[in-house]
């Protein structure tokens, strides 16, 4: 979230112990049908951490999930959270302590965004107070404006809608949540901006999570643990990214998966996790003489511009150092994040048809430099066969 | 009183008002003889006036609904007539036209046209409106002139709604021609608004009389309906959710009782 | 009752007689005369705000029934359908032995009309909230009877207004029939004078504003409560 490191994490209603689920035989047969929708599927996910369900259409995937909160009953079976049996529990009463988050949002449109994400808390009977600030509280984590919460839904973006959407979801400080494909009907750019904001968001509050998508590449980004799952519901293999993709169970885990395997570690790793080229930088006024030196002496040939608060403005290259002095130029900077996955800042890259990209941290703050070159020495790396112990994608931005 | 005899009494009246319809009797005032056959006369007149009302009205709102419709104009035409036309009192056109133009048939039959024009053109319009634009440019860049493609196209997609206007606007009519002895026609409502000749049991009799034949109509012109929707239109035995979302009645907000 | 005309021979003093004689269209005798509209106007009201509300909590009953149990569809839909075809005279007429001449008479006959209406555009109010609305409100926990009440029915408003407008124009104009249950109304001043034009269209015109009026006052009710509406433009 633009402003997570502002929100309060540990804020007055907030973090409540994460819990742990576990499905025990689980099987789902819908009278009238010969198939089964969820054939014995068992599965344990650890407190705090993300497990993506992940499959082709009609896997059983999102019916999987909705056992979870008892929006579908199971025909057999068993489902704990922290270890205590959901089956004799009130179906209202334990989902308001699960979160819930679906693709096409739900948002009550006669509601406003604050009426919206209180909708959790005034179930649960909590005072007028402890729901407002609560509001207030989720308002900022997500990054929205206070002003926003007068808004009714129709007056949003497709981005700040979804963003409610998950902060309606947190809003009862939930212990477990639900997310069925939640960035799945936002455009690429922001669906990965919302990716991001949301493991940034994972790291500090340290919910269980079960998140269903149909995107391989997503699952790999958001887990901790993948279950990938075929028709009828069979779990094909249960595992973390790096065995997912170094290991794949069987020919159907391998195909859905996808050759470019290879290519998909890059999405295990993050801008910050690997060695950056330092770049040389010079401000406006600098010795252009000193300057041109420094051009010279890096692999790069080029200087970068920087402002007072040292973010980029542009290369300079020896022929724009004609003077005594630095002087201000105006220029195209390809930018990527310390906290984007390798993949896609090298798609950054490429589609900027530049062979280098200026690493920023949180603040824009000029961090190091990114290259084609240190990818592909990465990947030949990696493809030597170590595997690293690859941390979870909360722990790679925290 | 008890229940017991209030049933009594409202089974006897009712079974009296069926009498009368059988069984011709004498006038509460004496001298004349009412009921049983002497009501053929009456039906006739009902009849002939919702005919008479119908074909003109008919006549009237099919050509103008393809007209504006196969131009894509009168949006805000379809629109304000049905609404308008639904608060004005059916009595008050009736008698305003017999209070300009005198007692006569040909006025009834003005009057209860103006009523029933409004659902028929409104339907119409709308079935034209919603044939898919795609169909109607097809049609036009095989060759049609406007006036074939109204004719093979527009209207024959149209038809169950035109039909359902129709229907719509019949059974407001058969109950506006009880309104008849108002503008001197002496229609079924006769026996209904002057109880103090043909008693209480004419009252009754006649009134489920009247009322049987709109249901009927009802029942006549939503089967005729049906037969006029081409097979590939007509709905396969769905659910009753979706048959009550799409029937043509649902379209029919505009429809007014009277 | 016959000849109706002979009823009663109205108060015809104005100032300008021939007009009035002539059972003419005169403003001068309108204006002098209005004042003995107001209370059949008043009666009018009255039997439409009644009948409306009634039908309104008859109809809103059958819907919550129907929610739950969607076979009643079908039959709510029919016996109301049936009840709607029926010609308001008739209906009056065949009430009358059952619950007497009167106000309650047209009350029922009237209620009766607004049933299918409104149960109809209550359903398809139902029907349309989104599904993913409801599947979030379920999901976070809502018991069924606070997913109706905080979500679906404040989302099914709009259409259930439109039926209550539709309905009470509608109920405006059968009104004028219901002096045949001797219910009163302006149907009632109407037959009073049935030649005279003034007084037909006194009447009439009272009872298309009186239409007028209503749905304006349904609609600014129904502006001011559903702000969201606004914002979605």
């Amino acid at each position: 979230m633009t402003s997570a490191d502002t929100a309060h994490p540990e804020g007055p209603s907030a973090n409540r112990q994460a819990a742990t689920l576990e499905l025990r035989h689980i099987s789902k047969r819908y009278p009238g049908s010969d198939a089964p929708a969820i054939t014995d599927l068992s599965l344990e996910v650890a407190a705090g951490e993300i497990c993506v369900l992940v499959g082709p259409s009609g896997c059983g995937k999102t019916t999987a999930m909705r056992l979870v909160n008892r929006m579908i009953e199971p025909t057999s079976g068993d489902i704990l959270v922290d270890g205590r049996s959901i089956i004799d529990r009130k179906p209202s009463e334990l989902r308001r302590e699960i979160g819930y988050a679906i693709q096409q949002i739900g948002l009550f449109p006669h509601q406003t965004v604050a009426e919206n994400i209180a909708t959790v808390p005034k179930l649960l009977g909590w005072e007028k107070r402890r729901v407002a600030a609560r509001v207030e509280e989720l308002m900022e984590l997500i990054g929205l404006e206070s002003a926003m919460a007068a808004r009714y839904p129709a007056q949003l973006s497709g981005g700040q809608r979804q963003r409610v959407g998950v902060a309606r979801a947190l809003a009862g400080d939930p212990p477990l949540l639900l997310m069925d494909e939640p960035f799945g009907a936002i455009d690429p750019i922001n669906r990965e901006r919302l990716q991001n904001e949301f493991l940034r968001l994972q790291g500090e509050i340290r919910k269980t999570v079960v998140f269903v998508t149909h995107d391989i590449d997503e699952a790999i980004k958001m887990g901790d643990r993948i279950a990938v799952m075929r028709k009828g519901g069979v779990l094909a293999q249960y595992a973390p990214p790096a065995e997912l993709l170094m290991a794949p169970a069987d020919a159907f885990v391998e195909d859905f998966v996808g050759a470019d395997r290879a290519l998909k570690r890059l999405a295990l790793q993050r801008v910050r996790d690997i060695d950056l080229w330092d770049v040389p930088i010079v401000r406006v006024g600098d010795s252009a003489a000193e300057a041109r030196r420094l051009a010279a002496a890096s692999p790069i040939q080029h200087v970068l511009l920087v402002d007072g608060e040292r973010r980029p403005v542009s290369w300079l290259q020896p022929t724009d150092l004609t003077g005594d002095r630095v002087e201000y130029h105006e220029g195209r900077v390809t930018m990527v994040e310390l906290d984007d996955i390798l993949r896609d800042a090298l798609a950054d890259l490429l589609q900027g048809q530049v062979m280098y990209g200026v690493v920023t941290d949180h603040g824009g703050r000029v961090a190091g430099v990114l290259s084609v070159e240190i990818i592909s020495e990465f990947l030949a790396h990696q493809a030597s066969g170590q595997i690293d112990e690859a941390p979870t994608p909360a722990e790679r931005l925290a | 009183m008890t229940p017991a005899i209030v049933l009594a009494s409202v089974f006897g009246q009712f079974s009296d008002g069926l009498d009368f319809l059988v069984h011709q009797r004498e006038s509460v005032a004496g001298g004349v003889q009412v009921g049983g056959s002497t009501m053929w006369p009456l039906l006739g007149k009902h009849l002939e006036v919702v005919g008479l009302s119908m074909l003109f009205a008919v006549l009237v709102a099919v050509p103008l609904g393809l007209y504006l419709g196969h131009t894509r104009r009168g949006d805000f035409l379809a629109s304000s007539i049905s609404n308008v036309g639904r608060s004005v009192p059916a009595i008050a056109i009736v008698l305003f036209f017999s209070s300009y133009l005198g007692l006569s048939l040909v006025n009834l039959v003005f009057a209860m046209a103006l009523l029933a024009i409004p659902p028929i053109f409104t339907n119409t319009y709308v079935g034209v409106r919603q044939v898919d634009g795609d169909v109607v440019d097809a049609a036009r860049g095989m060759g049609l002139s406007g006036l074939q493609t109204v004719g093979k196209v527009e209207l024959p997609l149209a038809l169950p709604l035109v039909f359902g206007g129709i229907r719509t606007s019949v059974v407001n009519v058969i109950a506006t021609a009880t309104l008849g002895p108002f503008a001197g026609v002496v229609t079924l409502g006769d026996p209904i608004i002057n109880a103090s000749v043909y008693g209480e049991a004419g009252r009754i009799g006649t009134a489920i009389l009247v009322a049987a034949l709109a249901v009927t109509a009802e029942i006549l012109f939503a089967a005729l309906q049906r037969a006029v929707t081409p097979a590939a239109l007509r709905p396969q035995r769905r659910g009753l959710r979706e048959r009550l979302r799409t029937s043509p009645r649902l379209a029919q907000v505009a429809d007014t009782p009277t | 009752m016959l000849p109706l005309a002979q009823v009663h021979i109205r108060d015809r003093t104005a100032q300008d007689p021939s007009c009035v004689a002539q059972n003419g269209f005169c403003p001068d005798w309108i204006r002098d005369h209005i004042g003995d509209y107001m209370s059949p106007l008043l009666r009018h009201v009255e039997l439409t705000v009644v009948s409306v509300l009634a039908g309104f909590v008859i109809a809103f009953a059958l819907a919550l029934l129907a929610r739950r149990r969607r076979w009643l569809i079908g039959p709510v839909t029919g016996v109301t359908g049936v009840m709607y075809t029926i010609p308001s005279l008739a209906l009056f007429a065949i009430l009358l032995p059952i619950t007497g001449f009167g106000f309650v008479t047209g009350v029922i006959a009237l209620t009766s009309y607004n049933l299918l209406v409104i149960f109809r555009n209550i359903m398809a109010g139902l029907d349309n909230v989104p599904e993913a609305a409801k599947d979030a409100a379920t999901g976070m926990g809502m018991t069924d009877h606070q997913r109706l009440w905080q979500v679906e029915l404040p989302l099914a408003i709009p259409e259930i207004v439109a039926g209550v407008r539709v309905a009470t124009t509608t109920t405006v104009g059968l009104a004028a029939l219901a002096f045949i249950a001797g219910a009163g109304g302006l149907g009632q001043q109407i037959i009073t004078d049935i030649v005279f034009k003034s007084n037909i269209v006194t009447a009439s015109v009272l009872c298309i504003l009186l239409a007028a009026a209503l749905d304006l006052l349904i609609l600014g009710a129904q502006r001011a409560a559903l702000p969201w509406r606004r914002a979605a433009g």
